[in-house]
């Protein structure tokens, strides 16, 4: 399918899809197996200015939109979905700076980060508040011209590797929801330190930590936004990188896809390749059209982001959705197509399955997503009335 | 540091074929890249570039379509691109094509030149070292590593079948370079957008003030009679077993054929 992509989003594609087969396929499996987080490869991102991508160019970024960054992810995830979530994951603790961010925070932070200098991690899941976000309970206190720190961080991407970290926090616990602020806490920040590393079923290239926060105090002039916006901030963050997670489902898939049909051309049983067989080329078909159709939707919802549309909960609840559904569905038959070969470790489709399913589970569950379309639902048929 | 770095567009290795008959390389149709040894020259003078500061210009001789070979260095950290193509250098032999270069180069009075160890369709491994001929100045070939660049001098490690010398010369100095010299880095999307813009300057025999008898065909004194592959040596035979079994077996045989 062609997508009309201008050349520099082609050009974009290209790059991001060498650097996927030159330096991210001949690792993957060891950073698979041994747990590894992907410097080399986030060294490569750096130096071919793909941290910059989204990031306005007065900071020293591409200037680019949603549209780009989902290019470059999805070519990504074809490789590897664990590189994969720890370059989108930047993007994501990045967006509350570019949304909310004061002049000076920008001017801060965002060339180290356009430059891959210094990576970014999103804090906002905790122990008791998953699905539940209002639920949290780290607190931040003014005092004087600090705000102190305090509670625990659960299952942090980038926890530990990256320098700067965007943190939901609560100001004002009476005010519930409408209680909570965002802020910037850098790595060494004393009171700030990382609990155990995660071991995960897929995307194990990719930090799960702890960040722990006791008595750590931080500049004033660290808050995102206003006290109270702490809500807003993550939830305009995620609408704007949901659409990246759907980008995830799309590689991944296109990935799995690709090994498949390779295999089932060579793979000869009752005197023909398997492709042959209608079963087989059905099960393809399915996949191939699950694909397009998910990155249609994909590109489209970034595109309507980066048209500047004001309400873009529902479409990037539904790119996710889709898209990360039908990944899980397209790497669990690739696996099939494949037979016991599939299953083995010695072929890359294993791997591409176990990490196909963190994606109904992050940046909001699936459940959650048909969640805020059912309620985006509701609100344009009263509207209507 | 002012440094130069000479490229050569040749067809991509991989994919070229030989045509049985004539024994010449059949060149439709096949990617041309930039020659692999000249990736690691543009890799050592960009990383020059970024510790010292200075300018990196990229030259060429080629057909017209050369200029991307140019265009990609430029996404590599290339500031500077100039092309040379001419109707009159068709036809250049290593002589030739050195005297074009060294020509260019004088104009552009650089510290440092750099060149890859050769060129993997020509492969002679002759042009930098008589680049560094026509402008009198020092060369070292095979570089492996650069332990020390100076205000007027350079320290480098010259790769040996054993070994290596370390090699320290006076700027300026014309470098060949090996492939353990450093990783070649991918393109970068800010270089590839200045690539898509970049002027590429076009330079004639008469812009480099090159004497016409001296370049293209009439400048070549080599000539070409043949190109064939060299029929493998058939009665061969592999010796195997411990280093004694197989001097023993040795020994034996020259006996045998009356060699000893
Ligand atoms: C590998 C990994 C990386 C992560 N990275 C980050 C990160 O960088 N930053 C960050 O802040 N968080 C991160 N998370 C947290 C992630 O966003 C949460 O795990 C996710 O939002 C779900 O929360 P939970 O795991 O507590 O599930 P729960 O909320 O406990 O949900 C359990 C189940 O109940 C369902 N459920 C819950 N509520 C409802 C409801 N109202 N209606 C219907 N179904 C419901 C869920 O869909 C799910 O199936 C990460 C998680 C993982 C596993
Ligand atoms: C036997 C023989 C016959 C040939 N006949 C012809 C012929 O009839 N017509 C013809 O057109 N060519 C011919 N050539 C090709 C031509 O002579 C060489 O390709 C050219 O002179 C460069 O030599 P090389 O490829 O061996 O480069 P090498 O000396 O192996 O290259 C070393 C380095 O020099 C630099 N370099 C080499 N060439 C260039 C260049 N053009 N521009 C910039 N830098 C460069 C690069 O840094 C390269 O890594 C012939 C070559 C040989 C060996």
């Amino acid at each position: 399918m062609d997508y009309f992509l201008t050349e520099e989003q082609v050009m974009i594609r290209d790059l991001a899809r060498q650097i996927a087969e030159e330096k991210i396929v001949p690792q993957r499996e060891e950073l698979d197996e041994k747990e590894e987080f992907p410097w080399d490869i986030m060294k490569v991102l750096a130096q071919s200015d793909m941290f910059g991508l989204f990031i306005p160019e007065e900071y020293g970024g591409l200037g680019k939109g949603c549209l780009e960054l989902a290019i470059a992810v999805e070519e990504l995830s074809r490789a590897c979905l664990g590189v994969s979530t720890t370059y989108a994951a930047n993007a994501l603790g990045t967006y509350p700076l570019l949304l909310y961010g004061s002049e000076e925070q920008k001017k801060k932070y965002l060339p180290d980060i356009a430059a891959g200098k210094k990576l970014v991690a999103f804090g906002l899941t905790e122990a008791n508040a998953g699905s539940d976000a209002a639920g949290i309970q780290t607190t931040a206190k003014l005092e004087g011209n600090e705000y102190v720190l305090n509670g625990t961080k659960q299952w942090i991407t980038n926890g530990g590797e990256a320098e700067i970290y965007t943190i939901i926090a609560m100001t004002d616990k009476s005010k519930g929801a409408r209680g909570a602020s965002a802020f910037i806490v850098e790595k060494g920040t004393p009171g700030f330190s990382f609990g155990k590393k995660e071991k995960k079923m897929g995307i194990r290239a990719s930090t799960t930590r702890e960040l722990i926060f006791e008595n750590c105090r931080i500049p004033k002039e660290n808050i995102i936004g206003r006290e109270g916006m702490g809500f807003i901030v993550a939830m305009k963050t995620l609408d704007n990188s949901r659409v990246g997670v759907g980008a995830q489902g799309v590689g991944v898939a296109q990935g799995a896809f690709d090994e498949a049909v390779k295999f089932a051309r060579q793979r000869v049983q009752f005197g023909h390749p398997i492709i042959s067989f209608q079963a087989i080329q059905h099960m393809l078909a399915d996949m191939a059209t699950q694909i397009e159709a998910a990155r249609a939707l994909v590109y489209s919802v970034a595109r309507y982001i980066d048209s500047g549309a004001k309400d873009i909960s529902k479409a990037s609840a539904m790119a996710k959705l889709f898209a990360t559904d039908m990944a899980m569905k397209v790497t669990v038959d690739a696996v099939q197509v494949m037979g016991g070969s599939g299953y083995m470790r010695e072929y890359p489709v294993e791997k591409m399955m176990r990490d196909a399913k963190i994606l109904q589970i992050y940046e909001g569950t699936n459940q959650i997503q048909r969640n805020v379309i059912g309620q985006a639902l509701i609100k344009e048929a009263a509207k209507k009335k | 540091m002012n440094i130069v770095v000479c490229i050569k567009q040749v067809p991509d290795a991989a994919e070229v074929k030989i045509n049985p008959e004539t024994g010449t390389l059949i060149r439709e149709g096949v990617p041309s890249i930039i020659n692999p040894y000249d990736m690691h020259a543009i890799e050592a003078a960009v990383q020059i570039k970024e510790k010292t500061s200075g300018k990196v210009t990229a030259i060429t001789m080629g057909p017209p379509q050369a200029e991307t070979a140019l265009r990609d260095a430029i996404s590599l950290g290339v500031d500077e691109a100039i092309l040379l193509t001419d109707k009159a250098f068709a036809g250049s032999d290593t002589l030739a094509t050195s005297y074009t270069l060294s020509k260019t180069i004088e104009k552009l009075s650089p510290d440092i030149i750099i060149c890859g160890k050769q060129a993997i369709d020509g492969d002679t491994a002759q042009v930098g070292p008589e680049v560094a001929e026509f402008l009198n100045i020092p060369h070292v070939a095979y570089v492996r590593k650069i332990e020390d660049i100076g205000e007027k001098s350079i320290r480098v490690q010259r790769l040996m079948e054993e070994g290596y010398d370390v090699v320290e010369s006076t700027l300026p100095v014309l470098l060949t370079v090996v492939k353990e010299l450093n990783e070649p880095r991918l393109p970068s999307l800010k270089g590839k957008m200045a690539a898509k813009k970049a002027e590429i300057k076009k330079w004639t025999a008469a812009d480099i003030g090159a004497d016409e008898k001296d370049v293209g065909l009439k400048g070549s004194p080599t000539q070409v009679k043949n190109i064939f592959a060299p029929e493998p040596k058939k009665d061969r035979q592999m010796l195997e077993g411990t280093p004694e079994e197989q001097t023993d077996a040795l020994i034996k045989k020259l006996m045998e054929l009356k060699c000893l």
